[in-house]
C-alpha cells in the first residue's frame, strides 16, 4: 500500500483537520461526535441540509457545504456509514427553526442511521425530513435488492436542494425538489481498479490488467459483471444506454450530463468519455443544456468513471444555476 | 444453570477479545461480498464496550446490556451498529433491574434482541444477513427451555443450530444489505453478519461451560 496518510485509523480525522485549516472562511470542523457545517451557521429560518456517509467519496460529503448546499455533513469511517450521534450533533448545530432536510444515500448503513438520528431529533422538537437517493440503473429489481445504491444524482441533490433552501422554501418544498432530482435522475458506473481501504492495506478485490468492472458502487465493492477491457467509446455504450433506457428518456428532453471520475482516472480521460457520452445523447437526439466533468463522487484511489443524467425542466435549470460557494462547488458568488 | 451480571460482563471480554482476534478474518469475509469494514468497526465497537466494562461492576443486566447497545449505535456504523446495537438495547430493556437470569428469563431477553434485529433491519430468513445465524440461535434455544431441556444441552443444541444457520449462507443468494447489489456473485461466500452473530453465540457458551479464555 503506498498513500499519503501517517497511520490508517488518523486518515479521516487528519483529512477533516486539513479541510478545517483550508478553509476557515467556508467550513467549521468539529470532531467527537464529527462532523462540518458551514462557517455562518445556523442561518435562522433557512431549511437545512444534512448529509453524510462513509469517507472516502471526497469531496462528498464535506466538500459540498457551505452557501447554496449542504449546512453539514457527517463523517464516518472510510466506507462506513457514521453514526446517529454525528447526525444528531450536526441537526442540533445548523437548526435554524426552519426544520432539516437529511440527504441519505441509500445504503443499508446509512439508511438505518439516519433513520436513528432522525427519531432521536424528532424526539427533541427539530423536524426533520428525510430523501434517500437510490439513482444506479446497475442494481436491478429493487424486489430482490437492498434497492438501488445513491450515487452520482447525491451530488446534485444536494446543490439544487441547497439552492432552493437557500432561495427561502420551506422544508416540503425542499423535499420535493430533492426527491424530483433523485426521481428525474439515473447513474451507471466503472471501474479499471480496485481501490485500496488504508486500514486494509491491500485492494478490496483483484482486477487483472485486461479487465473492467461494469456496475459498480462507490465502496470498492466489485460491478455486476466482469469484462473484457474495452475502447472509451464502447465502455460509454455500456454505460449510456442502460442510463437511456431505464428512465427512460426521450428525443427533445434537456439533461444535465454529468462524468464523474472515482478519483484514479485523470481528468483527460474523462473529457474523452464526455465527448463519447455527447455524441450518444445527440444521436438520440437529447440535448445537453447542462454539464459537470470531475471527481465529484470518488471511491478513494479506484480509477474508473461514472455517467448520470439529469432530466431538466425550469424549475430544476434555475436552482442548478443558483449561485453556490463550498470547497469543491463554487459559482456565481 | 443461572446467568449472573459477572457473566454478562465475562461474555462481554471473551466476545471483545475474539472479534479482535478475529477482526481480519470477518472483514476478508465481508471484502468478498461487502465493503471490506465488517471486522474493523466491529472491533472499534467492543473495544469502546470495554473501556466501560470497568464502570459497569455491580450493575443490573439490563443496565450492562442497554450500555453495550448505545455505546455499538454511537461507535460501529454501518448497518451491524444500528443493528447490534438495537438488539442489545431491546435484551437490556427485557433484563432491566436483574442481577441473575434464569433459562426462560434469557430466552426472553433473546427473543427481544432478535425482534429487534428483524424491527431494524427488516429482513427475513433466508437472505443471507446476520438474521440466518441468530434466529436458529434463539429459536433452538426457546424450544428446548420450553421443552424442559437441560439449559447447558439446549444452549449448546442452539449454538450449533446458529452454526448450521452460518454455513447454510454460504450458497444463499444475497438480497438485503450490500451484498445484495453482487446478485449471483454473492452465492458462495459465508455472510460476515452471520458469522460475528455466531462467534457471539458461542462467547455465551464457552462462559456458561468456563472456557472463558479469550
Amino acid at each position: 500500500m503506498k498513500k499519503l496518510i501517517n497511520a490508517p485509523e488518523n486518515v479521516v480525522r487528519e483529512a477533516l483537520a486539513g479541510m478545517a485549516a483550508a478553509h476557515p472562511d467556508l467550513l467549521r470542523v468539529y470532531v467527537d461526535p464529527d462532523y462540518i457545517t458551514r462557517a455562518d451557521a445556523p442561518v435562522q429560518g433557512k431549511v437545512a441540509l444534512v448529509s453524510g456517509g462513509g469517507s472516502g467519496h471526497e469531496p462528498l460529503h464535506g466538500g459540498f457545504v457551505g452557501k447554496g448546499m449542504l449546512d453539514a455533513a457527517c463523517p464516518g469511517a472510510i466506507f462506513t456509514s457514521p453514526v446517529p450521534d454525528q447526525m444528531l450533533a450536526a441537526a442540533r448545530a445548523v437548526h435554524g427553526d426552519a426544520g432539516i432536510l437529511f440527504i441519505v444515500k441509500n445504503y443499508t448503513g446509512d439508511v438505518m442511521n439516519f433513520e436513528l438520528a432522525a427519531e432521536l431529533a424528532t424526539a427533541e422538537g427539530i423536524p426533520v425530513a428525510s430523501v434517500v437517493t437510490n439513482d444506479d440503473v446497475a442494481v436491478r429489481d429493487s424486489l430482490y435488492t437492498a434497492g438501488r445504491r445513491g450515487v452520482g444524482v447525491t451530488v446534485l441533490v444536494e446543490k439544487i436542494a441547497g439552492a432552493a433552501a437557500e432561495a427561502g422554501a420551506d422544508l416540503a418544498t425542499c423535499q420535493r425538489i430533492a426527491e424530483k432530482v433523485n426521481t428525474q435522475g439515473r447513474s451507471m458506473g466503472m471501474a479499471l481498479t480496485s481501490c485500496t481501504v488504508p486500514h486494509v492495506g491491500r485492494p478490496t478485490f483483484d482486477l487483472p490488467d485486461d479487465q473492467m468492472e461494469i456496475g459498480i458502487g462507490i465502496h470498492g465493492e466489485p460491478g455486476r459483471t466482469r469484462q473484457q477491457l474495452a475502447s472509451a467509446a464502447a465502455i460509454a455504450e455500456l454505460l449510456a444506454r442502460p442510463i437511456l433506457e431505464d428512465l427512460p428518456f426521450r428525443r427533445g428532453d434537456q439533461v444535465l450530463a454529468f462524468v464523474n471520475g472515482m478519483g484514479g482516472t485523470p481528468l483527460i480521460e474523462l473529457y474523452v468519455m464526455y465527448h463519447e457520452l455527447s455524441k450518444i445523447l445527440a444521436g438520440e437526439g437529447i440535448t445537453i443544456s447542462r454539464s459537470l466533468v470531475g471527481n465529484y463522487i470518488t471511491s478513494l484511489e479506484m480509477a474508473g468513471c461514472s455517467f448520470t443524467l439529469l432530466r431538466l425542466d425550469d424549475e430544476l435549470t434555475r436552482l442548478w444555476d443558483a449561485p453556490v460557494l463550498t470547497p469543491a462547488l463554487r459559482w456565481g458568488m | 444453570m443461572q446467568i449472573e451480571s459477572d457473566c454478562v460482563l465475562k461474555f462481554l471480554e471473551v466476545v471483545a477479545a475474539r472479534i479482535k482476534e478475529q477482526r481480519d478474518y470477518l472483514t476478508e469475509l465481508d471484502a468478498a461480498i461487502g465493503d471490506a469494514d465488517h471486522g474493523v468497526n466491529l472491533d472499534r465497537g467492543f473495544s469502546a464496550v470495554m473501556s466501560k466494562l470497568p464502570a459497569l461492576t455491580g450493575r443490573d443486566i439490563g443496565s450492562i446490556l442497554r450500555t453495550v447497545g448505545t455505546t455499538l449505535v454511537s461507535t460501529v456504523g454501518g448497518a451491524s451498529g444500528p443493528l447490534y446495537g438495537t438488539a442489545f438495547i431491546r435484551a437490556g430493556a427485557a433484563t432491566a433491574d436483574r442481577f441473575q437470569l434464569s433459562p426462560c428469563e434469557l430466552v426472553v431477553a433473546l427473543e427481544a434482541a432478535l425482534e429487534g434485529v428483524v424491527m431494524r433491519g427488516k429482513a427475513t430468513r433466508g437472505e443471507k444477513t446476520m438474521l440466518d445465524a441468530i434466529a436458529p440461535f434463539v429459536e433452538t434455544m426457546k424450544a428446548g427451555v420450553e421443552a424442559n431441556e437441560d439449559p447447558l444441552i439446549a444452549l449448546r443444541k442452539a449454538v450449533a443450530a446458529c452454526e448450521e444457520g452460518m454455513r447454510a449462507t454460504i450458497p444463499m443468494l444475497a438480497t438485503k444489505g450490500r451484498a445484495s447489489y453482487l446478485g449471483e456473485r454473492s452465492i458462495g461466500h459465508q455472510d460476515p453478519g452471520a458469522t460475528s452473530a455466531y462467534l457471539m453465540a458461542r462467547a455465551v457458551l464457552d462462559v456458561v461451560e468456563g472456557r472463558d479464555a479469550g
